[in-house]
């Protein structure tokens, strides 16, 4: 076991308000994963969508002030569960690193100025690089029979490859590979990466209606009974928008739409009224009902086997 | 010393940035030079002829010409030189087009540069030396690597010019992969029909030895005269006793040996004859699948063998050929799946690549002929083929053209309606490359007569639903994404280069590209040769290409091989190293870094000292800049005739 881990955790806007169980499920998973999670003093916006899409500049000088205060934390590592702000960080300190002038540009906009120094990772890819599957199973108390997930890693949390540096960019599986250890059930899911329509919800519903359909057609197909998300939009089209999804493609959807970090958690024995499970619009109330608390020998040996696969 | 220089304007090629007239101007002030003129195409007959009357009127001894590199014409000017009776390493040539005018637009910058290379080539023209080749007897016999159709052409044109023809062949059988297609584009030909009697006229043939399930191991030697060494690797069947009757492979009890020859679209037995028409037709063990080298007990194979052939004990052979000339033939290799993650990577049964389908669609094939999704034996209605399935992608390193996939994409469009009328089939592709003869006109056919859909646009995604394979792609003529529910996918997979083929290049000292294709020694004019001489190129190895073209350079490339061997000498280059045996201290760090292994050991009188072999020597000079000594001069490039040119550029 290595030493104690902290993080500064960067949080973002989202884990504030729609995405808040997603916040406190990954907390409560950090706490029994033995990682401290600390919050960067003063934070602000990450520049993703709405900045970027008006200045880069601006937006690089909102993500490089956040990268700056970690690195006045101490910290090399950042971690973010959402995978825009991770986009937006990492994009910022990639043109910033290889980019002498648009660096000095930047910082001529801030207090402090950032010197490159900081990676910043997906909380999914610390789960699965720094503690890894072992650790991961270690905590688990409880099972869910019956639950088949279809782990959906959205569209940017691993892409553009030459940016995200983690996991596949087709065919991830490091999602698939943590909810096995702790005992899911995961189906091979063929639209891991595919689009669920991201921001259109606001602009141009029907787009969101129409790509996140797919997305819960082939969940169901591939024999889904729960979908797995990393990432706040993603959970919001495809829970929030159900109904409307419904009502738009004349479907009936009911499936529900879980952070990994919520299932996680439930393995770990927390309450779904902890993890904000109580807070999604598709109930998975019955689908999780089916909790039962796991032998520690079966433990072992499911733990054991599930390396070997 | 009496030197005359020809500078030329090559048209506007060098003229056009260059005053060649005050190059000339300024070359006659040199020391040594009696003659200087600049003239229109030197290269020309009256420019040669002019060279050739200068000679003698003003008595030249020695030669300069300011023009291209001498790649392009060095031979030219040292045939000239040497029919006005001088020794042809009298001559001199600076590089003053590709060099100077052809890469800067600064004229007074590129003039000056011009009268430096012309200085330094006097200088070391000065101090030239009469050099004489001598000749060596050549080996009348030709090893052709591969028999694909380009290696078998190659083989039997070689053969019937009367030259004794050695082949290898790394798989079991010959025919390369034109013996896994069905039919061939544009004809509808059958494939094997038509390759089969060239593939019987090459074993039966008097002067061709087929080495077959076997690989070149080592090349040592020159042009004229190569020792090859060939891995016969093992079969644990002893071909003089197999008679090819196939009992072996119906009792084997190992069901699930991977098919090489049906590229995995059904399993074969761990003892197999790789197809009915192999040749040679004799079986051979796979230990990676043979239970008696798995579970270390079976036997069965040995025991149902009428003649006895099988050995379980046999091992690797190496045998050794000298011959004079070498063709590679060793064909292309293809795109792995796995580097096609979008497309799932070989994870659906129900996508496979184009090659799999000829062989579902060949009536030898696995399914004898029926067309069958591979996932539940069931027949496709919907078919998608995808004809750029890797190819044109520089994101996964193929940024070319795979050449034939346009072609036998439609070929296939067009056999899978005569196979299944009820089939509906889409090819989604990027441009339509047909430009051969009859080419475009066969993929209008698939189109017109045959009714295939023809979709402009790639493919961004392959998944499961249900039983079906959805392909999702955009259409960039409609503008619009279009999804198709599949039955069968079929991926024109990227051709690449043959497997392990950087490592055969590295034994034969030729080049590759990024690629991984062999590098002919010029794109246009020397298509078949490489830049070791006595070494061919011929068929896909050199880059993708179809049968045609296949053929077409197979027997370009026997009639190099057949006008060099046509000689019973060849003159080898005198522009070799040389050992001074008096200052040699027998250090021998030459015959180390020899890339030749041109330098043996000799004893002078008690003396350990180094020796050039002359005829394998080829001229690189590395062991001069290795001597510690000086010992090692490399002829027409000694360290005298280098440091002249570096003074006469030194001095302004």
């Amino acid at each position: 076991m290595a030493d104690k881990r902290s993080y500064p955790y960067y949080e973002g806007c989202s884990l504030e308000g729609t995405a808040a169980s997603y916040d406190s499920s990954l907390r409560l998973v950090m706490k029994s994963l033995g990682a401290a999670l600390e919050e960067p003093p003063d934070w602000s916006c990450c520049g993703s969508t709405p900045a970027h899409a008006v200045d880069h500049l601006l937006a690089a000088a909102l993500a490089a002030r956040n990268l700056a205060i970690v690195e006045g934390m101490g910290s090399t590592t950042l971690v973010t569960p959402c995978p825009s702000c991770l986009s937006a960080l990492k994009k910022a300190h990639g043109r910033m690193a290889r980019n002498g002038a648009f660096k000095e540009e930047v910082n001529g906009l801030l207090d402090v100025p950032y010197r490159c120094t900081v990676a910043a990772k997906s909380a999914l890819q610390v789960i699965y690089e720094d503690m890894g599957l072992e650790e991961v199973a270690r905590p688990v108390t409880t099972a869910i029979p019956g639950l088949r997930v279809a782990p959906y890693y959205g569209c940017i949390l691993n892409r553009p490859p030459a940016l995200a540096c983690f996991d596949d960019p087709e065919n991830p599986v490091s999602m698939d590979l943590i909810l096995k250890a702790v005992g899911v059930e995961v189906v091979d899911f063929a639209f891991k990466v595919e689009c669920c329509g991201a921001a259109f919800g606001v602009p141009k519903g029907e787009i969101v209606h129409r790509l996140s359909a797919k997305v819960l057609d082939l969940a169901l197909d591939a024999g889904a009974n729960c979908i797995a998300v990393a990432c706040p939009l993603c959970q919001q089209n495809l829970d929030l928008r159900q109904g409307q999804v419904n009502a738009a493609m004349g479907t009936s959807f009911n499936i529900p739409v879980l952070y990994f970090s919520q299932i996680m958690g439930l393995t770990y024995g927390y309450s779904p009224e902890q993890l904000g499970i109580d807070k999604h619009i598709v109930s998975a109330g019955a689908l999780i009902s089916t909790r039962e608390p796991v032998e520690k020998a079966a433990r072992a040996m499911g733990a054991g086997q599930k390396e070997a696969v | 010393m009496r030197v005359g220089v020809f500078i030329c304007h090559c048209g506007n090629n060098i003229a056009g940035t260059i005053d060649v007239a005050r190059v000339a101007e300024e070359t006659r002030k040199l020391p040594g030079v009696v003659y200087a003129t600049n003239y229109m195409y030197t290269c020309s007959e009256p420019g040669q002829a002019e060279i050739k009357q200068t000679i003698a009127r003003e008595g030249l001894n020695r030669v300069v010409v300011a023009a291209c590199s001498p790649r392009m014409h060095e031979v030219t000017f040292r045939r000239t030189v040497e029919k006005a009776g001088l020794n042809r390493y009298l001559f001199e040539m600076a590089n003053i087009r590709e060099h100077v005018s052809w890469i800067g637009e600064d004229r007074e910058a590129n003039t000056q540069k011009a009268i430096e290379a012309v200085r330094m080539a006097v200088a070391k023209a000065i101090r030239n030396r009469p050099l004489v080749s001598s000749s060596f007897a050549v080996n009348k016999k030709v090893l052709v690597i591969g028999a694909g159709v380009a290696g078998m052409q190659a083989a039997l044109d070689c053969a019937e010019g009367g030259l004794e023809t050695i082949v290898v062949e790394k798989s079991p059988s010959v025919g390369g992969m034109m013996a896994r297609l069905d039919k061939t584009f544009p004809t509808i030909d059958c494939s094997i029909c038509i390759l089969g009697p060239k593939m019987v006229d090459l074993v039966q043939h008097e002067r061709i030895r087929l080495h077959a399930y076997a690989e070149v191991e080592d090349v040592k030697g020159y042009v004229g005269n190569y020792q090859v060494k060939i891995r016969k690797k093992t079969t644990y069947v002893d071909w003089t006793k197999c008679t090819g009757c196939g009992v072996c492979m119906e009792k084997c009890p190992g069901k699930n040996a991977y098919d090489h020859f049906n590229c995995g679209v059904s399993p074969t037995r761990a003892i197999n004859i790789p197809f009915p028409q192999a040749i040679p037709k004799k079986a051979r063990i796979d230990p990676q699948f043979c239970r008696q080298f798995t579970k270390g007990k079976c036997g069965v194979c040995a025991k149902v063998c009428p003649t006895k052939a099988i050995n379980y004990e046999m091992e690797d052979e190496i045998v050794s050929e000298d011959v004079g000339a070498i063709v590679v033939a060793t064909g292309y290799g293809l795109l792995d799946l796995e580097r096609l993650p979008e497309y799932g990577a070989g994870r659906y049964p129900d996508v496979i690549t184009g090659i799999q389908y000829e062989r579902l669609l060949n009536a030898s094939g696995p399914t004898a002929g029926h067309i069958v999704r591979p996932s539940d034996g069931t027949e496709p209605k919907t078919l998608v083929f995808v004809s750029c399935a890797g190819s044109r992608d520089k994101s996964i390193g193929v940024p070319y053209c795979s050449n034939f996939c346009c072609m036998y994409i439609a070929k296939q469009a067009i056999l899978t309606k005569d196979h299944l009328p009820d089939s509906q089939s889409y090819v989604f592709y990027m441009d339509i490359r047909a430009p051969g003869k009859g080419y475009d006109e066969f993929t209008r056919r698939a189109q017109e007569e045959y009714g295939a859909r023809y979709i402009r646009g790639r493919v961004s995604r392959i998944y499961p639903k249900g039983k079906k394979m959805v392909v999702k792609g955009a259409d960039t003529l409609l503008g619009t994404q279009v999804e198709i529910e599949a039955d069968l996918v079929v991926l024109a997979t990227a051709a690449t280069a043959a497997p392990g083929a950087s490592m055969l290049a590295e034994k034969l000292h030729i080049s590759y590209d990024t690629n991984g294709f062999y590098v002919e020694s010029h794109p246009k004019l020397r298509p078949v040769e490489t830049n070791t001489a006595g070494v061919y190129l011929a068929g896909a190895a050199q880059g993708p290409k179809d049968i045609p073209a296949s053929v077409s350079q197979g027997s370009a490339a026997a009639a190099k091989v057949l006008s060099l061997l046509s000689r019973d000498a060849l003159e080898s280059d005198p522009a070799i190293a040389h050992v001074n045996a008096a200052a040699c201290v027998g250090c021998l760090k030459c015959l180390k870094t020899c890339p030749f292994q041109a330098i043996k050991e000799e004893d002078l009188r008690g003396k350990k000292v180094a020796a050039v072999i002359e005829t394998v020597c080829a001229g690189c000079g590395v062991c001069t800049s290795t001597c510690p000594c000086g010992a090692i001069q490399l002829e027409h490039f000694t360290d005298n005739q280098i440091l002249a040119e570096v003074n006469a550029l030194c001095r302004m």
